[in-house]
């Protein structure tokens, strides 16, 4: 019951993006994608949610995703996307129950309320989604998507939450607030990917971790096996020192201690 | 994590007052329809024939021609054009994700427009045995194969590998509008007074050549495509948040845009093969309905057909009255009341939110 991509390989035109990548996520823990711009971190996650054309193979709790229609896919995983934009004058709570006319939730209708209140945006039901900020649109996106899959299990079986970058337009607090959610998603029993941009969010909420670089995994792994000076320092192409405090004089922020 | 409940965060339910609106909208497309048998440029009146009915006496030969034979039929034709145009309309707004798309973008009005003129100008040169075949419907038949074939052949240039392009057929829709006006336009070059006459009425559109023939052949055709529109208020929906999204949700995206963009085709085609070029509806009636319940495909397409076909016959009625025993093309009498409402709703809402 976990989800296995085998030797994905994608192309965009005549540029390999991906070169045979391969990766296991096991439900009730976080994996993160890492590596810098271009690496493929987010053609991987295309792959994964079959939105892409691809070579090699991905299994969903032991179904190939390529047998499965759109909807039965929709019910074992929900995906959340870069960006949103959206096209006509929806408010919130209707684009949170977008999410729930197709996912496992069924016809609960408290879900989408849950779901706004679990993202700290439930006094923004009525509002229009067109007004909201990058970050608070962001954050609707990820109710819509919890809706979608909000039994973490189901019937013995993992569902998915599916996360391309989903901290890249938040502040701090809703970074944390966000992995938050992700990790009790796992802790649950649900499986998570994410793409990650931050390395120090990607140590302390990731239980594995895939760095890309390429088109290639470059490692896989714990985050204590896998964000090393070496491996960080080859995948993004310059220095890096794991644990090493900052130049004197620049402020320095640590995530980790919001936990502490 | 503080959850914030107050009586405003109560979720609104706009998707219950949006089915309200549709025994509304009913009871007034009831109303419409006896306005429309009631008013006429004749005196015959429908409340007068009934008192009469009820009297016992027979209607006059006259009353029973302008009731069965030309009110009647105008009325079911207005019905199904103006449901045609305005779902056509929404559909197509979900499909290209823009509250200002219009059944135009499919290539239909260029179509249905060149096929209407050729078989104007040049109708009279065809063989005499297909002009006996077709009778006096050949401007509506050679309309209604534009249009469809138009659709079809961007359809097919815009899909590949399975997948269709919804920007390549906006682009392919302008070349192809472009071409069929360039043609449209050495054909009025080459037309005599009377047929210059007669396509400017066309592109006006009007109900006046209703009958119970171009009913039976339109009406099967628009109530299939728009039977099969009104099933894509999910897709559509889920389309909103983009295709990726879409497809992510559970959409099989394909099949929805295969469906929404043939229905338009097949509705839209027939519309404006049988009624001419009549304008606005389609645009302005979704979005007065977005404005009033909210932008939920799943009722908006059902109340667009009943509003599209409400506003197309009090339209007619205006149309036949206004300037009576004469008549006016509906497509000025939909322009004339509808354009100015629709800059109104534009410049009230302007810098407010995106439409």
């Amino acid at each position: 019951m976990s989800l296995i991509a085998e030797d994905i390989h994608v192309s965009y035109g005549r540029r390999e993006a991906l070169r045979g990548v391969s990766l296991t996520a096991q439900p009730g823990e976080v994996t993160a994608i890492v590596g810098p711009n271009g690496s493929g971190k987010s053609t991987l996650l295309g792959a994964i949610t079959a939105s892409l054309p691809f070579r090699g193979n991905v299994s969903l709790n032991g179904r190939d995703i390529g047998t499965l229609k759109p909807w039965e896919l929709a019910a074992e995983r929900a995906v959340l996307p870069q960006a949103s934009r959206l096209a006509f004058p929806f408010n919130v709570i209707e684009v949170v129950r977008l999410g729930l006319q197709s996912g496992t939730a069924g016809d609960r209708p408290e879900v989408p309320m849950q779901a706004l209140a679990r993202v700290g945006l439930a006094h923004y039901a009525n509002r229009a989604f067109q007004e909201l900020s990058g970050g608070e649109a962001q954050r609707v996106m990820l109710a819509r998507v919890l809706a979608q899959v909000w039994a973490p299990v189901e019937g013995g079986q993992p569902r998915w939450l599916l996360l391309d970058e989903p901290v890249s337009s938040l502040d701090i607090a809703h970074q944390l607030q966000v992995m938050e959610i992700a990790r009790d998603f796992a802790r649950a029993g649900g499986g998570v990917i994410a793409v990650m941009h931050d390395l120090n969010l990607t140590a302390l909420f990731a239980d594995r971790v895939a760095v890309l670089a390429e088109g290639q995994r470059l490692s896989f792994g714990t985050p204590i096996e896998v964000l090393t000076d070496d491996i960080l320092s080859r995948a993004y192409g310059c220095a890096l020192r794991v644990s090493a405090p900052p130049p004197v004089g620049v402020p320095y922020i640590l995530p980790h201690a919001a936990s502490a | 994590m503080a959850v914030v409940t107050d009586i405003e965060s109560a979720p609104r339910d706009r998707l219950s007052r949006a089915r309200a609106l549709h025994w509304v909208l009913a009871g007034a497309l009831a109303l419409a329809c006896i306005a429309s048998l009631e008013i006429g440029a004749t005196d015959v009146t429908l409340l007068a024939m009934l008192a009469k009915l009820a009297q016992g006496e027979a209607l006059s030969q006259m009353e029973r021609v302008v009731l069965f034979e030309i009110r009647l039929p105008r009325l079911a034709m207005g019905v199904l054009v103006g449901a045609a145009l305005a779902v056509s309309g929404a559909a197509m707004q979900g499909l290209f994700r823009n509250p200002l798309a219009d059944p135009g973008i499919v290539g239909v009005g260029a179509g249905a427009g060149l096929g209407a003129i050729l078989a104007i100008v040049l109708g009279a040169l065809l063989p005499v045995w297909m002009l006996n075949l077709v009778g006096n419907q050949m401007v509506s038949f050679a309309a209604f194969l534009g249009g469809w074939g138009s659709t079809i052949l961007l359809y097919r240039v815009s899909t590949r590998h399975g997948r269709t392009s919804v920007a390549t057929m906006l682009l392919a829709g302008i070349a192809l509008g472009a071409l069929a006006g360039a043609l449209s336009g050495i054909l009025v070059y080459i037309a005599d007074d009377r047929q210059l006459r007669d396509l400017t009425f066309w592109g006006l559109g009007s109900l006046a050549g209703a009958s119970w023939a171009k009913v039976l052949s339109a009406g099967p055709l628009i109530l299939l495509s728009i039977g099969a529109a009104l099933m894509l208020g999910r897709g559509l929906n889920g389309l909103a948040l983009g295709e990726a999204t879409a497809a992510h949700i559970g959409i099989d995206v394909q099949r929805m845009k295969s469906i929404a963009i043939l229905a338009v085709a097949g509705a839209t085609g027939a519309a404006v093969a049988v009624s001419g070029g009549i304008g606005f509806i389609g645009i302005v009636v979704p979005h007065l309905l977005r404005l009033a319940s909210g932008p939920d495909h799943r009722t908006l397409l059902l109340n667009s057909a009943l509003l599209g076909a409400i506003l197309l016959i009090l339209a007619d009625v205006i149309a036949r009255v206004v300037i009576a025993p004469a008549e006016l093309p509906i497509g000025i009498v939909t322009a004339v009341l509808g354009a100015p409402v629709f800059l109104w709703i534009l410049l009230k809402r302007r810098g407010l939110v995106e439409l």
